[in-house]
Order: structure tokens, then C-alpha cells, then sequence
């Protein structure tokens, strides 16, 4: 597998993917490429329908059927190696899920399991990916108390502490499976649950909750909208993964909440370090929050350029077409004429070109490739690869 | 100007049932005490988050509520309102009150003179797929208002209703379809025909482009601007996105947990808000323009639920210029110069 | 295909009517339910060819004079396809009659059950408070009983009561069948109540009757054809069963429990005398099924139509 530029984390190439319906065969994607390099906030900005969500989906293959993906490569740099993780299987995809990539929807409160607390949900994702550290913690804790004990108490831990060894050594060690069932042994896993908890309660004052040994206990419908998308975030972060996916997480929620939010973002980001994937419709948000930019229209990029770039100097017509129709007052409002094409039926060529005030005769023919037209900014239009 | 609309201490407060019994164990004062005048021929803008009562204040306006307790005063001479404001302070048992309030007081209009006011007050609502019938023709669905009143019927109705779809940009072909065959824009486009169709004088518009494409927003933006010009409308234009109100609108008004806290000019307001939270409010829309960045904090904290307002001026726990006077009363909207109207203690004092 | 030109009005109601059958045609079980209930109308309908009256009203089973009064059923044979049952009544003509018996019941039962359950449901949901609940207790004291120990006690009194069999089936069955289409019109009622059109409605002057009647109802009309269809069999079967115990149709009528109540003397004798019980069975059991699998089939159908809307 060619090696992929080594401050790449994901890498998109041509990616098809078709929904198959009763209507027809919704060509959602049409050779989507993108590239998330480690450490940045990359905006995908887009009107409803252009693909933006499908395309998270289908980084972490979560795209639900009737939709399939028929073609093209992801490319996952981590820890040096390059995979391509259209070719992983079912198992692999859900040890990548939540502890490398994990994402945030839009609804909070439909990612959120009404039935459980909200401590009981983050502590599942450190279950299901940082068991292994918290069963060490536990035992170092153990060890240095054995040290101290006497007499039963001394026995009890040094009991305890053999079954979380073995835990450790053999996760599906039949004895410790025994012992959790047992009634007054299986206090044991108090321990790790007390752990699970602690972190817990940092992890959501780290996301700015007040007052989080409360909110640990809380349910969700119990939260109000902000705090809830900020349990999400905390659950997404729990297993520190290389990429975050945000799919319009403050669409919902109030503008001053939102601006918490946006504010939130940044700091994790520097602190943490991650690479955020930000999907949105307000090009607002975008400016505030990101570092580079994707522009999706109907199933295909259509540019990508860092920010101020992008602002400044926007090459592809849609482009600027969307920041003309940014409202302003004493000017009347504009906007691109037309509607976005039906994806059963996407006319020929580039799918921009019933709108395009600038489209030629190759624009019906021919899709325009991606292609460089200034440093690191990609455009797909004829009018920057015509004849090339 | 003249006064189209008046509101006067305007109060809605929904009711929670609790409890074996289901008795009413708390209230959510959706609405709490507004006051304002809408001018004939304007577009009133109502910005702020959810729960503060704007959507509530709209229906109520236009009586798809009944309002608590306040007047709502439609088509009435300043000095009548004025005289109303007057008896009720000195003479509150009088006749002549009685008289006067059922003449042009709205706020209890019941039976078939409510119907009549029906033709007049229309309301364009936010989510064109759930506002349009699923199971009647476009033709039909606009001409409602017509056949329910009493207006029109048969060939005469449909032809007001071809007359008015192609006021709003569609055609006849499009009569005999259902409204799950059009785009979102095109169904909002039928729901304003609807609201049209009887010649209203007053239309509020509940967030009528929120739940549609960035690229459609702006064709129904010129739409309701054209359709004020060629028919005279008045429009509440009430929405949380701050960037089309201060392009759409004449005045605006910034609403905090039922009440209105400032007032004024769209162009003085955004230029300058005066009140704590109107100031948060601007400064946390985005801006799309990545050169200006803001690195300000954000307004800490959240909206408390409407069913236990803070006491006094409803703002208090997030103000950072919060007094002591401002937890025990709540204060009244004063003019601070060119019609910009503030409620806040802080603010007052300093002009 | 005549080219006939649709008037415009019934362009859309065509084009959903399309699509219902396309996606009917998908499935072979509902293929199968339909062609069941397609070959039950058509006896139905051509009845008075298939086995011509002779009595009247036509649904008296005729005796055949040759062979008399004879009590054991004769087998199959050519003047008789079925054979006879007790008192020699023609199997082939009860059957037959049968089929056109059975549809008169069941539109007869639904017509006045769904047009009482709707109104009740559509005024307890739309009105709530107090109406509703006392609506509501009249369908909970009728559901508390099992439906056709009620019906059997219904019949019974108005027997008594000097009522005709025919129309006390009749009457029970509308009685024990009207209160689960007002629950199920409260409950589309409520869901459709706080739709935002119910509200433009009311904000363009429509009275309470014509939001009821105009907008809630036809929003309703899918959940109610489901279950209708899935009734249909249901109250052939209670229908049935009434005979079947005695308290139905009256001696020598062309109703399948009838003619299994006849039967069921000679079912003593095993499979000596089968043709008396099984030929209305096989009926009864098909009817049933074959509009169940439609009621199948359309719930696939119509459910995503609905939720589509």
C-alpha cells in the first residue's frame, strides 16, 4: 500500500456510494476525495443532501442499508501503517469505532440512551475501550493497600487483587467470569466501577459541566440541550481517539449555547491535540472554528482550501456563490438560482452546471477532476483544469 | 406612524398538571408582560433563544391563543388606547371601559367575531412539511381560509387560489398535486399563498426559513419583501438567526424569558445593544469572516426554565453588571434616546 | 389500454393507487391473499349463476325432492358436487350462498361499526376532558368481557326480546366490534391533534366539525382500512361461531357455521360423513386467511405510505 503523507490521518479517495431505493438509485457520493491531516479542524460545509453526513458515515462504515459503498479507498494512517479501512471486517470496524475515531451527532438527546444515567454510558465506553487501564490503576491502587492492611481486610484485597491480575492477564478468564457471578465476591468489581467513576466525574469537568458528581447520576431527559450534546462530546473523548467526527453538533442548540460549544472545541483541540472532523451548513461556524475547509455540492467535493483562503479567495462558483448569498443588511438577498439536481437522475458532467453562471460545453460532457490550483487549495471545476 | 397593533402587559402562562389528582401544579410563564406597538406597513422583528416566548407571543397575538390577562389592541387610535390606559387606572368598573375594550380589545373576542378576525391575522409557520395537511390538494389547502370562512366557494375560490400561487411564484399546474411532491421551499411557498389568500393586513412569520435550505432561504426572503410592498403587509418576523432579521427588518425586539428587554431600530440596535444580554446575544453569532475571530468569552451558563424565572429582572444570575436592586424588581423598559427602548438598571442609570 | 383522458382532480389519487399495487406486488404472500379474496368476490358476485335460487329469500337452502326428508347426508355426487347435509340441503348451494352471506355480514358489521367508533373517537380525542373519559369507560366496560361471550349474551337477550336471529348477530357483533375503532380513531386523533396543520387550520377560521371531518379524519383512514380488513375474517369467524353454537343464522340458512352446526351431529362417524363439515370448513378457513394475508400486506404497504406523508 503507497504510503501516505505522514501528517495525514484519513485520507478519502473516490469514494461511490448509492442508496438504493424504491424511487431509483440515489447516487449519494460520486468520488468523494478529502484529506484530514493530524492536528486540524477540517470544516465540510454543504447544503441538506450534498453528502457531508453520508460521507462521515461511511469513514466509520456506519451507512445504514439501503445505502452502499461501491467504490474507492479510505485510507487510515495510524501509528505508521496505512489501511484501507473499506477492506476491514465487522470486528475490526468496532475496535476502531469510539476508540480511534468516534463521532457526535446533531440530537444529543437521541444519542443518549434515555433508560441509563449518564454516568452508566460514559463508563460503558470505558469499558468497551480502557479497560485495560483501568484494571491497572486498580491494581496499583490495590497493591499499595495490601502493603498496609492486616489481618481479613489483608486477605480480602490480596484476593481482590488476584482476580484483577488474572482479569488482566486473561480477559476471559473463567474464574473471574465465576466470581463475578458469585454474590459477595463479585463486590470486587466495586473497585473498577469506583474507578470508572472517578474518571468520569474529571473527564465531564474537563467539558466545563458544572457540578458533574451531580450530573453523573443524572438521566438524560434531565439535562438541558447544551449539556447534553457536552455528555456526548465527554463520551466521544473517553477512549481519546486520533479523529473526532462532528456531524452539526450545535445546529440545535441556542446561539449563546452554541458559542460555549464552539469555544469548548478549541480548547479540547489544543489540549488534547485531536484532529477534529467538523460538519455543518453555517459558514459562520466554519470561520469562527476551522483551519481548512471542504465544500461538498451534491454528492461531490467540490473545493478545499484553508480558511482564510477560502473566504478570501473562492475559486469554484458554488463557493462563491454560497458566500454571496451570506445575508447582509442594506443589500438585497441573493442566492444561486435553481434547485439542487435530483441524485437519482444527476445530469452528466459536473452537477453544478445547470446553476453555473460560468459553465461551458465540457461542463455537460465531463466531471472535473480535483485538481491543485494554489498552494494546497483543490478545486473541481473546468474553468482551473480545462484541457488538462 | 400609525399604530397597526398594541400590546399591553400581555401575560400567557401554560398550565402543568400534576400529581394524582392533576391538579395545576406550576405554570410556565411563556409570555410574561410584554408591551409593544406594531406600525402599519413595518416588519417587527422578535429575536432570541428557545423559551423565551416568542413564538407563544406571536400565536397570541394573532388570538391562536387566548392570552392570561393584557390587552391586545388591533387597528386602535392612540388616543383610545391612551383613554383605555386611563379609565383603567381611575374608573376600572365603568361602562364606558367595558364598551371600549369590547370594540377593540382582541385579547377576548370569542365565537364568530374571532372568526371574522381570523381574515385579517394569518401566521406562516416554521415547518412547511407539517404545516400543509398531507392528505389534501395544494388547491385546497390554499383555498381553506376561503371555504372555512364562508368567503368563497367552488370556481370562484380557485381562482383566487391560481391568482395567488402565481402571486407567490408557483402555477396552475400545480393545483391538483399533494404536498409531499414539492421541495421544502415550494411547500413554504404554498403555506404563505395560504396565508394570503383573504388579503390579511398582519401575517407573523414563525421562523419560516429555519427549516429550510440555505439556498431557497434567500427566494422567500425576497418573497415576503415583495409581497410587503405589493400588498401592504405588516409581518412579525420572529426567528433566532439574527443575520436575516437584521436584513428583513424595520425595528427588532430581543426577548429573555417572556419579557422584552430591549428594543429599538434594526440598524441603531445592531450597531449598538445595550442591555447584558442583548450584547451576549450579538456577540455570539458567528461571523462568517475568519479575519475577525472573536476570542471573548462566552456568556456563561443557561437559560433557566420559564416555570421558575429568577425574581426581579429576569437576567440577573448571568449579568456581570447585576445590582442589587436588580434581584428584587424587575425593570421597566425606559427610552434611552431615538426610540431604543432598555430594560436594565445598569444601563438606565448610565444614560 | 383505452386511452381515457383522468380528469386532473384524480391524477394524484391514481398515482398513489400505483404505487399501493406496485408495492403489493412485491410479496407473495399478499400476491396470495389477494387472489384468495379476488376468488371469494367472485363467487360472491355470481352467485345466483353458480348455484341459481329457488327459495326466497335465496339464502334458504333448497332440498332436494328426490331424495326427501332422509337425515344422513348423502356423499358427493353429480346433481350434488358437495353432497347434502342433515334434512338433504345442498352442501355446494350453502357454500356458494355462504360466500355472498358472509360479505353482506361483514361490510354490513363494519359499515356501522367504524361509522360509530369514529365519531366516538373522533370527538373523545378531539375534545378530551370529560367526554373522553366517559366515552372512554363505555368502550373499557365492553372490552373488559371476552367479545364472544358478550355476543353470546347480547343474542341471547334479544332473542328474548323477540328479535329476529339474524339481526341480533347482527347488532351483537356491531356492538362488541364499534369500541376498538373508537379506541384506535381516540388514538390517531391524538397523534394528528398537534400537527401543526390542525393548528393552520385553525388559524384560517375552520370550525372544530370541519377540522374533525377534513383534516383528522382522511389523516386517520389508513390505520382504519388496515384493521378493517384484518376484521373482515374476524367477524366471519364470530359470525360463524354464533351459528356454530346454535344462536345464529336459523335452520336451513346458507351460513358456513350453520352448516358446520348441522354437521356436527354426524361427526361422530369420523370420516364417514366429511363432506358435512369439511367443505365450510375449508370455506371459513380460506375466507379468513386470504383476507387476513391482504390486511398483511397492506399494513407493509400502507405503513411506510403513512409515515412517508
Amino acid at each position: 500500500m503507497e504510503k501516505v503523507v505522514s501528517d495525514e490521518i484519513i485520507r478519502v479517495e473516490d469514494l461511490y456510494l448509492n442508496f438504493y431505493t424504491y424511487e431509483g438509485i440515489v447516487k449519494a457520493l460520486d468520488g468523494v476525495s478529502l484529506n484530514i491531516k493530524r492536528g486540524e479542524i477540517l470544516g465540510v460545509v454543504g447544503e441538506t443532501g450534498c453528502g457531508k453526513s453520508v460521507t462521515s458515515l461511511s469513514i466509520l462504515k456506519i451507512v445504514v442499508p439501503p445505502g452502499k459503498i461501491e467504490g474507492g479507498q479510505i485510507k487510515f494512517n495510524v501509528k505508521g501503517k496505512t489501511y484501507n479501512m473499506l477492506e476491514f471486517n465487522e470486528p475490526t470496524m468496532s475496535r476502531v469505532r469510539g476508540r480511534y475515531i468516534s463521532m457526535v451527532f446533531q440530537e444529543p438527546r437521541a444519542a443518549l440512551n434515555p433508560v441509563y444515567s449518564i454516568g452508566d454510558q460514559i463508563g460503558e465506553v470505558f469499558y468497551l475501550h480502557r479497560k485495560e487501564e483501568i484494571i491497572k490503576a486498580v491494581i496499583e491502587q490495590l497493591r499499595k493497600e495490601v502493603e498496609t492492611a492486616k489481618g481479613f481486610r489483608k486477605r480480602v484485597l490480596r484476593l481482590y487483587l488476584s482476580l484483577y491480575e488474572r482479569m488482566l492477564k486473561n480477559p476471559k478468564s473463567l474464574r473471574v467470569r465465576l466470581a463475578s457471578k458469585i454474590p459477595i465476591l463479585r463486590r470486587f468489581r466495586n473497585l473498577m466501577k469506583k474507578e470508572v467513576r472517578k474518571r468520569t466525574v474529571e473527564l465531564l469537568r474537563t467539558l466545563r459541566i458544572p457540578d458533574p458528581e451531580r450530573v453523573v447520576d443524572m438521566y438524560p431527559h434531565e439535562l438541558s440541550g447544551g449539556m447534553a450534546q457536552r455528555c456526548v462530546i465527554a463520551m466521544a473523548l473517553v477512549a481519546n481517539p486520533i479523529l473526532l467526527i462532528a456531524d452539526e453538533p450545535t445546529t440545535n442548540l441556542d446561539v449563546t449555547v452554541q458559542a460555549q460549544i464552539l469555544v469548548l472545541i478549541r480548547e479540547l483541540q489544543k489540549k488534547l491535540g485531536s484532529t477534529i472532523l467538523y460538519i455543518t451548513h453555517d459558514l459562520g461556524v466554519v470561520a469562527e472554528l476551522c483551519d481548512r475547509v471542504a465544500v461538498m455540492y451534491a454528492g461531490n467535493v467540490v473545493e478545499i482550501a484553508d480558511v482564510m483562503t477560502l473566504f478570501k479567495e473562492p475559486l469554484h462558483p458554488y463557493t462563491q456563490g454560497l458566500l454571496e448569498s451570506i445575508p447582509r443588511p442594506g443589500k438585497p438577498f441573493t442566492s444561486i438560482p435553481g434547485i439542487v439536481p435530483s441524485l437519482i437522475n444527476p445530469p452528466p458532467g459536473c452537477r453544478f452546471n445547470e446553476r453555473c453562471k460560468y459553465a461551458m460545453d465540457i461542463c455537460w460532457k465531463q466531471k472535473p477532476p480535483l485538481v491543485e490550483a494554489g498552494k494546497e487549495h483543490y478545486v473541481a471545476c473546468h474553468l482551473y483544469s480545462g484541457g488538462k | 406612524m400609525e399604530n397597526l397593533i398594541t400590546i399591553e402587559n400581555l401575560k400567557k402562562y401554560f398550565p402543568i398538571y400534576g400529581g394524582v389528582l392533576k391538579k395545576k401544579v406550576a405554570e410556565v410563564k411563556a409570555v410574561d408582560g410584554v408591551n409593544l406597538n406594531i406600525y402599519k406597513g413595518e416588519c417587527f422583528g422578535v429575536v432570541g433563544e428557545s423559551g423565551c416566548g416568542k413564538t407563544t407571543l406571536g400565536k397570541t397575538i394573532i388570538r391562536l391563543l387566548s392570552p392570561n390577562s393584557g390587552h391586545i389592541f388591533y387597528q386602535t387610535p392612540r388616543e383610545i388606547v391612551e383613554a383605555i390606559k386611563y379609565l383603567e387606572k381611575n374608573d376600572p368598573k365603568s361602562k364606558a371601559l367595558k364598551y371600549l375594550l369590547r370594540e377593540y380589545d382582541i385579547a377576548y373576542l370569542r365565537g364568530r367575531r374571532l372568526k371574522k378576525l381570523r381574515r385579517f391575522m394569518q401566521i406562516v409557520f416554521q415547518d412547511p412539511t407539517t404545516s400543509l395537511d398531507p392528505r389534501m390538494l395544494v388547491k385546497d389547502i390554499v383555498a381553506e381560509p376561503l371555504v372555512a370562512q364562508g368567503i368563497a366557494k367552488g370556481k370562484d375560490a380557485e381562482d383566487r387560489v391560481v391568482k395567488v400561487l402565481e402571486m407567490v411564484g408557483l402555477s396552475r399546474t400545480h393545483l391538483y398535486r399533494y404536498p409531499h411532491e414539492f421541495s421544502g421551499g415550494q411547500r413554504q411557498r404554498i403555506a404563505v399563498a395560504r396565508a394570503i389568500i383573504t388579503n390579511p393586513e398582519f401575517i407573523v412569520l414563525d421562523e419560516p426559513t429555519s427549516s429550510v435550505d440555505v439556498s431557497v432561504r434567500a427566494q422567500l426572503l425576497n418573497l415576503f419583501q415583495d409581497l410587503q410592498k405589493e400588498l401592504g403587509l405588516t409581518y412579525m418576523f420572529i426567528s433566532h438567526d439574527l443575520s436575516i432579521v437584521e436584513c428583513i427588518s424595520h425595528r427588532v425586539a430581543v426577548m429573555y424569558l417572556g419579557k422584552i428587554v430591549e428594543f429599538a431600530e434594526t440598524g441603531e440596535l445592531y450597531k449598538s445593544p445595550l442591555h447584558p444580554y442583548a450584547k451576549a446575544l450579538f456577540a455570539s453569532i458567528p461571523i462568517p469572516d475568519p479575519t475577525r475571530r472573536r476570542e471573548r468569552a462566552p456568556l456563561s451558563g443557561e437559560v433557566p426554565s420559564p416555570v421558575n424565572p429568577p425574581s426581579g429582572c429576569r437576567f440577573h444570575p448571568r449579568c456581570e453588571l447585576a445590582m442589587d436592586i436588580c434581584k428584587r424588581q424587575e425593570p421597566p423598559l425606559v427610552d434611552v434616546g431615538g426610540g431604543h427602548f432598555v430594560a436594565c438598571y445598569a444601563v438606565a442609570k448610565k444614560e | 389500454m383505452l386511452k381515457i383522458k383522468i380528469p386532473e382532480r384524480f391524477q394524484p389519487t391514481i398515482k398513489e393507487f400505483k404505487f399501493v399495487l406496485r408495492r403489493v406486488k412485491d410479496s407473495p404472500l399478499s400476491l396470495a391473499g389477494i387472489a384468495i379474496v379476488m376468488g371469494f368476490v367472485f363467487i360472491a358476485a355470481f352467485a345466483p349463476i353458480l348455484a341459481p335460487p329457488q327459495l326466497d329469500p335465496p339464502y334458504l337452502i333448497p332440498r332436494d325432492p328426490a331424495l326427501g326428508f332422509k337425515l344422513e347426508p348423502m356423499p358427493p355426487s353429480p346433481s350434488h358436487p358437495f353432497g347434502t347435509t342433515q334434512a338433504q340441503r345442498d352442501l355446494y348451494y350453502g357454500c356458494i350462498w355462504g360466500t355472498r352471506w358472509a360479505f353482506q355480514i361483514a361490510l354490513e358489521v363494519i359499515i356501522c361499526a367504524v361509522a360509530i367508533g369514529l365519531v366516538l373517537g373522533l370527538i373523545s380525542g378531539y375534545y378530551g376532558g370529560i367526554i373522553d373519559e366517559v366515552i372512554m369507560r363505555f368502550t373499557d366496560i365492553i372490552l373488559a368481557f371476552p367479545g364472544l361471550i358478550l355476543a353470546i349474551t347480547l343474542v341471547t337477550v334479544l332473542h328474548e326480546l323477540n328479535w329476529q336471529t339474524i339481526d341480533a348477530v347482527l347488532l351483537s357483533i356491531i356492538l362488541i366490534g364499534w369500541p376498538g375503532y373508537a379506541r384506535l380513531i381516540r388514538g390517531e386523533t391524538l397523534r394528528v391533534k398537534n400537527e401543526d396543520f390542525i393548528e393552520a387550520a385553525r388559524a384560517c377560521g375552520a370550525s372544530d366539525l370541519r377540522i374533525m371531518f377534513r383534516h383528522i379524519l382522511p389523516n386517520t383512514i389508513y390505520s382504519i382500512v388496515i384493521v378493517a380488513s384484518l376484521d373482515f375474517g374476524g367477524i366471519v369467524i364470530t359470525a360463524a361461531a354464533l351459528s356454530f353454537l346454535g344462536l345464529g343464522a336459523p335452520i336451513g340458512w346458507a351460513d358456513w357455521g350453520r352448516l358446520i352446526y348441522d354437521g356436527m351431529g354426524f361427526v361422530s362417524g369420523g370420516l364417514r360423513w366429511w363432506w358435512s363439515w369439511v367443505y365450510p370448513g375449508i370455506f371459513i378457513v380460506l375466507f379468513v386467511l386470504g383476507w387476513s394475508l391482504l390486511g398483511d400486506a397492506l399494513r407493509d404497504v400502507l405503513d411506510p405510505l403513512y409515515r412517508r406523508k
